[in-house]
């Protein structure tokens, strides 16, 4: 038998030898895994929810809480996306599921389907913006806020943790295009 | 790109919402009662409005949410974005709700 | 070389650097700041181009964008050579490369001269009316030399070695244009917590102050001041300024595109510099001040090299210290060119006499010019002008015929007055007005949140456009809620030039055959459009259309009005009646790498693989684009073609043991207590009695009843579905589900969640699969009896949690097993290792193809398009008939969905078993009636089936279940191939070999 530890891959890992040699004030990183779950459900079943996972999420739109490397991100107005740094997928869904087994509501592990890139410097929202048609100014997309959006031809969530680093968690099928997007982006700002 | 104000999210790019066609088109409740000419209207059949237009937007690449916009569609002034179940302002209601 | 033409009045050209550069092959020096046109212009040099249908010689007309003539090519390599560019716009550097276009073989001796030789018999729409026969030669001869004779640039032959990139911006109060209007809307927009963007299309902001020597503000001469303007904007934290940024387009909702040329002036760009980048601006409030372009004069012969707009002569000599001519003939209907006369005049140029269409000359200017001993003859025109290759003289004469009095010259200054900027206006959907006085249409109702101000207003006078500008740039800041913290007051001296204007033709009915150019670049003259207008075309679109005005790379800057002019006159009818073309984006001619972007190469479109596509990679798998997935095709081995693998792994598969990769199947997970009910709603199936721990192939329907997905569904728990979908329908199919779910029944306990990149999906198929998985898994019993065909068990695999189905789509024993997309490779491969002592072989998706057909199982969008029931495709058993409701189910009902001559789905076996059929042939009964055959039906599949030793096929045949046995045809142009028609179902019917 394998250990699952050993063979679990990134689709970024290709990646990670080929950033550009071009100077640039912004730096891209892959995040490290996570356990994330999709929580879908009504207002009663997320307070359970981030009561047991220790993170209060936001019923604020497009806004995530964090608590050391468990945070929980806003997606939709039923939609929370529960995040566990370095933590065992399996483990942390089953505690969740447990805890809600009598609220009305989804929850469902997607820790593979998403990769995590860091975004990071002081040009960090100019590289985001040259796919990504939000206002990326502190007023206009402020520390805490998250959102689905696009980056040219791909979906992603982009979510900006301090003013000069943004983290972007993408389907790992499109997770090369965006690195390679943003790194030519960065090489050209 | 038209700016689109998500009821959820706020003013967005247009990049980030799917249209869904005409709005306040219910699905009839007991379809198989319906005779073929209803059904075919049902359907089939939508306005081709030239003025005030009420569509279905989908946030699809934001907060994924089905939502209503009342536009002009000889300016693609949007004078008002509503929840779904909701209903048109009244003054809105140039085109056929 | 010395430049003769340079003038030196103090503009610093002393100090400006010597910069080098050729045209047409020979070397030129110019200076620093210059552009290709002002450097040539020092050299003396006027012939630049030729004309697009005449071939006439043609030089400068203008000293902008608005250059008609001027039109060159630029780069020493072709994958950097762009043709095309204006001379007035393209700025000099040390080695740059020019040459002109449309001509052969020299812009001197041009054979397509030849042209001009026949001109008379090449009038407006002389190609529409003579190359109409036969229509062959059209193609073959007719449209290729036209197009060699008639062009502009011709295209680099390498691809572009350039990178260009996109940006989307945000901003307050963006500001198009930076002349006197524009610097004052900055400097009070800004004065306040605004984000403010300042563009403008030249590389120097300041406009038309540049070019002026007589005006002052502030105290400050009128160049002056605008540089001390900038520099105060450049301070302040909240302005950006954008020099050599075009705004080319206005989209809804202040929308702005703004192409910024970001190397096209260094000789040596930095590796991090795009060539261009492309800014689409979302700005809450706009302030348009985009000037106004000075309008020709249409005489005779008005096109010759030497003939150019007054006030770009005045640029010249003004801002870039080089006077283009020495002998002097100014042909106006309004004051501006007195001042362009008098400025040239300062300079050395003598200045012969001033032609003046008013009735009567009088006012400052005309004082002005006449104390400093200039000729001025009034109500006279400039009736003709001789001159091959550069201007020699103008004939003079009253305006209304008389003597014509021949005066030498080397350059002809004209002026009809100033056309304002309105495109952008236009295209953001505001409502044009006609202006008698201006003889121009100028803004009037807003649509969207902009306004404009200063001479793009109609606005003529430097004081008033100040003050338009600095109000206009405090009303949009307000608006966007940043009012400004005061108001800064601007003392301007400067002697207004009136706003005096002309349009139209101004030759005398005598000289009607005479030829006088309306369109520089088209090549079309006042004669062409009363043409037009005698053959009955009376609104300007037509005229537009049928005799070229207006549609060159200029789209009409300089012609537009002259054209309306002309037209309305000839047809005694209003301007404003007359119309007014549209005005559309791109303002002036953009890239297309700006237009592409990042969007090339790798980043074109993203490629999505698999977890396992980099193993397939290493293994010399050929690949296919399924959307914008990659998907293995076949695994080719040393010297085997697509044929020879495909019949391997077929073979392969059945006897023994075949992998497939089938992550990219779409993914979704329905989970809540009504899931069940939202199953039935949704599919044609019945879930409700569907245990948990068992698969269902579902079909999903749209609501006119035709099929629109299907795929293998398991129920994980009472409360929890695993849907799958095909790989194409998978964003679709769970667009659909969450529109019936948010808009049409809202009260369900139920919500979806993609788990498409969740989920690796490994195929493993055969008579052998049971016993490659069985040591790689825990916890799960596979034999037939514990874990039957279509059910679905969850466990471990080589350590990992696995989903795994039993389930075929080869009709054979078969599994998918279902991990966690990051371990996918690995347990992948594990398998493989496994599966060794049984000669496991991968398979790619033509195989898969194969197999299913064999099985007459469809492929949705291959059996079906979007016309098919489930009753056509042989699916009628997977409808749930006692189910009150679902998506489609009352469509079915309709008396077209119920006939009995649909098409159906059947198998085809050629009669001759080695004839593999095309797919998309048609289907017809009796290949000899004559044309047209009715068709019954196509060809949905075809392969060669190395299983049955014989090709297969699958088809849609009208009324086909009904036609079992009978011999169609399908006609192919080599011949008509026949074919009985059986059941889909070409192999193990009765499905033993998967239920082993």
């Amino acid at each position: 038998m394998l250990s699952p530890a050993i063979m679990r891959s990134n689709a970024l890992s290709p990646m990670r030898s080929s950033g550009t040699t071009a100077a640039s004030a912004t730096t891209l990183s892959i995040l490290p895994d996570a356990a994330k779950l999709v929580f879908r459900g009504k207002t009663e079943a997320i307070e359970a929810a981030g009561a047991h996972f220790g993170v209060k999420p936001s019923l604020e739109a497009c806004r995530f809480a964090a608590v050391g490397g468990r945070s929980v991100y806003w997606l939709g107005p039923d939609e929370w996306l529960f995040q566990a740094v370095n933590e065992d997928p399996i483990e942390v869904f089953g505690g969740m599921s447990v805890a809600l087994q009598a609220q009305a509501c989804s929850l469902v592990d997607v820790s593979h389907r998403s990769d995590g890139i860091a975004v990071a410097g002081p040009t960090a929202a100019l590289v985001l913006n040259h796919g990504c048609p939000l206002d990326l100014s502190l007023k206009a997309f402020p520390v805490g806020m998250c959102t689905r959006t696009v980056l040219g031809k791909a979906s992603l969530l982009l979510s900006r943790s301090e003013e000069h680093v943004f983290h972007v968690d993408v389907w790992r099928s499109f997770a090369p295009y965006v690195w390679q997007f943003l790194d030519e982006a960065r090489s050209l700002s | 790109m038209l700016l689109i104000n998500c009821p959820y999210c706020g003013p967005r790019p247009e990049a980030e919402f799917a249209n869904g066609g005409q709005a306040h088109i219910a699905r009839p409740a007991d379809p198989m009662s319906l005779t073929d000419d209803e059904w075919a209207a049902y359907l089939y059949m939508r306005d081709n409005t030239k003025g005030l237009h009420h569509e279905r937007w989908r946030h699809a690449n934001g907060c994924g949410r089905f939502f209503n916009a009342s536009r002009d569609t000889t300016t693609d002034v949007i004078k008002r974005t509503y929840r779904m179940g909701e209903r048109p302002e009244a003054e809105h209601q140039g085109a056929k709700p | 070389m010395t430049d003769t033409y340079r003038v030196r009045r103090g503009d610093g050209a002393e100090s400006r650097n010597a910069v080098h550069f050729t045209f047409e092959g020979k070397s030129y020096q110019g200076l620093a700041g210059d552009t290709l046109a002002s450097a040539l212009i020092a050299n003396g040099v006027h012939l630049v181009g030729r004309s697009f249908k005449y071939h006439r010689p043609r030089g400068f007309v203008s000293a902008g964008s608005e250059e008609p003539n001027a039109l060159v090519g630029v780069g020493a390599t072709q994958s950097r050579y762009t043709p095309n560019l204006l001379a007035t716009q393209v700025e000099i550097y040390e080695g740059l490369v020019a040459e002109s276009q449309n001509r052969w073989p020299s812009l001197e001796t041009d054979a397509g001269f030849l042209n001009e030789y026949f001109s008379a018999f090449l009038p407006a729409g002389f190609y529409y009316k003579t190359f109409m026969w036969p229509r062959m030669a059209w193609k073959k001869l007719y449209e290729p030399v036209i197009r060699r004779m008639a062009g502009l640039g011709r295209a680099p032959a390498e691809p572009d070695a350039d990178r260009y990139t996109q940006v989307f911006a945000h901003c307050d109060v963006l500001i198009v244009g930076a002349g006197p209007a524009g610097l004052a809307a900055a400097l009070e927009a800004s004065n306040s917590d605004a984000t403010v963007i300042l563009c403008d299309e030249q590389a120097e902001m300041g406009g038309s102050l540049l070019s002026d020597r007589s005006a002052s503000i502030d105290g400050m001469q009128a160049a002056d001041w605008a540089r001390a303007a900038l520099d105060e904007l450049r301070k302040r934290p909240n302005v950006k300024l954008m020099s050599r940024t075009t705004a080319f387009g206005w989209y809804p909702h202040n929308f702005v595109g703004l192409n910024e040329r970001v190397t096209d002036h260094l000789a040596n760009p930095a590796a991090n510099q795009p060539r261009e980048r492309l800014w689409q601006v979302r700005a809450k409030e706009v302030v348009l001040a985009a000037g106004a372009i000075e309008r020709p004069l249409v005489f005779t012969d008005n096109d010759r090299p030497g003939i150019m707009l007054a006030d770009a002569a005045r640029t010249y000599v003004n801002r870039y210290g080089v006077v283009p001519g020495k002998q002097v003939v100014v042909f106006t209907a309004c004051d501006s060119a007195y001042r362009a006369a008098l400025d040239l005049k300062a300079a050395g140029a003598k200045i012969q006499v001033i032609v003046d269409l008013r009735k009567s000359a009088s006012g400052h200017w005309v004082d002005k010019a006449r104390a400093e001993g200039i000729k001025v003859r009034s109500d006279s025109i400039v009736r003709g002008t001789s001159g091959r290759l550069r201007v020699k003289s103008a004939q003079i004469s009253n305006a209304q015929g008389g003597d014509a009095e021949t005066v030498a010259c080397d350059l002809i200054l004209m002026s009809a007055g100033f056309t304002p900027s309105v495109h952008l206006f236009s295209q953001s959907r505001g409502k044009l007005s006609y202006s008698e006085e201006l003889r121009a249409y100028v803004p009037g109702e807003s649509v969207e949140r902009e306004r404009s101000v200063g001479a793009c207003k109609g606005l003529f006078a430097l004081d008033s456009v100040i003050e338009s500008g600095a109000k206009g740039g405090r009303d949009a800041a307000a608006k966007a809620g940043f009012p400004p913290r005061g108001e800064r007051s601007y003392t301007v001296s400067a002697r207004s030039v009136g706003a005096d204007a002309f349009i139209g033709s101004v030759m005398a009915d005598h000289q009607a055959e005479k030829r006088a150019w309306v369109d520089f670049q088209n090549d079309v003259t006042a004669k062409d459009v009363r043409l037009a207008t005698r053959e009955g075309f009376r609104s300007i679109e037509h005229v537009k259309r049928y005799t070229t005005t207006g549609m060159a790379t200029d789209q009409g800057k300089l012609s537009n009005m002259n054209a309306l002019g002309v037209v309305s006159k000839q047809i005694d009818v209003a301007v404003p009646k007359v119309g007014l073309t549209t005005f559309r984006p791109p303002y002036t001619p953009t890239t297309f790498g700006s237009f592409a972007g990042q969007s090339r190469g790798d980043l074109f479109d993203p490629v999505r693989k698999t977890s396992i596509h980099p193993w397939a990679e290493a293994q010399g798998a050929q690949f296919e684009d399924v959307g914008v997935w990659k998907r293995a095709w076949y695994f080719p081995q040393v010297g085997e073609d697509m044929h020879a693998a495909v019949a391997r792994e077929c073979k392969a598969t059945r006897e023994s043991v075949g992998i497939f990769d089938a992550s990219t199947l779409g993914k979704i997970e329905i989970v809540g207590k009504d899931a069940a009910e939202f199953m039935n709603r949704m599919y044609t199936n019945a879930w409700t009695k569907l245990e948990p721990g068992r698969l269902r192939y579902g079909v999903m329907l749209r609501e006119d009843g035709f099929i629109m997905d299907d795929g293998v569904v398991g129920r994980m728990a009472t409360d929890r579905f695993h849907v799958t979908t095909t790989t194409g329908g998978a964003a679709r199919v769970l667009s659909m589900m969450e529109d019936y779910l948010q808009t049409e029944w809202p009260d369900l306990e139920v919500w979806l969640t993609s788990t498409t990149e969740q989920w690796s999906v490994i195929a493993l198929q055969g008579p052998n699969a049971r016993r490659v998985l069985e040591p790689l898994v825990e916890g799960i019993d596979l034999s037939a009896d514990a874990m039957p065909h279509m059910s679905v068990r969850q466990g471990r695999i080589c350590g990992v949690p696995t989903r795994l189905f039993r389930v075929s789509f080869t009709g054979e024993l078969g599994f998918e097993v279902n991990v966690p997309a990051g371990y996918g490779r690995a347990v992948w491969e594990a398998i493989f290792a496994a599966g060794k002592s049984y000669g496991i072989t991968p398979y790619g998706t033509e195989t898969m193809h194969v197999l299913r057909a064999e099985k007459g199982y469809i492929i949705v969008g291959q059996e079906t398009d979007g016309t098919v029931t489930p009753d056509d495709a042989g699916l009628g058993w997977a409808v749930g008939k006692a189910k009150r409701d679902f998506v489609g189910k009352r469509s079915l009902s309709r008396p077209a969905l119920v006939r009995e001559d649909r098409k159906q789905l059947v198998g085809l076996l050629t009669t001759d078993p080695k004839a593999v059929l095309e797919e998309g042939a048609q289907i017809v009964l009796d290949p000899t009636h004559p044309i047209p055959v009715p068709m019954i039906g196509h060809v949905t599949s075809a392969y060669w089936s190395a299983t049955l030793n014989r090709s297969i096929a699958l088809a849609l045949v009208r009324g086909g279940r009904s036609r079992m046995g009978e011999e169609l045809s399908i006609p192919m142009p080599d011949g008509v191939i026949k074919a009985k028609v059986v059941d889909s179902i070409l192999f193990d019917p009765k499905g033993e070999r998967l239920n082993a």
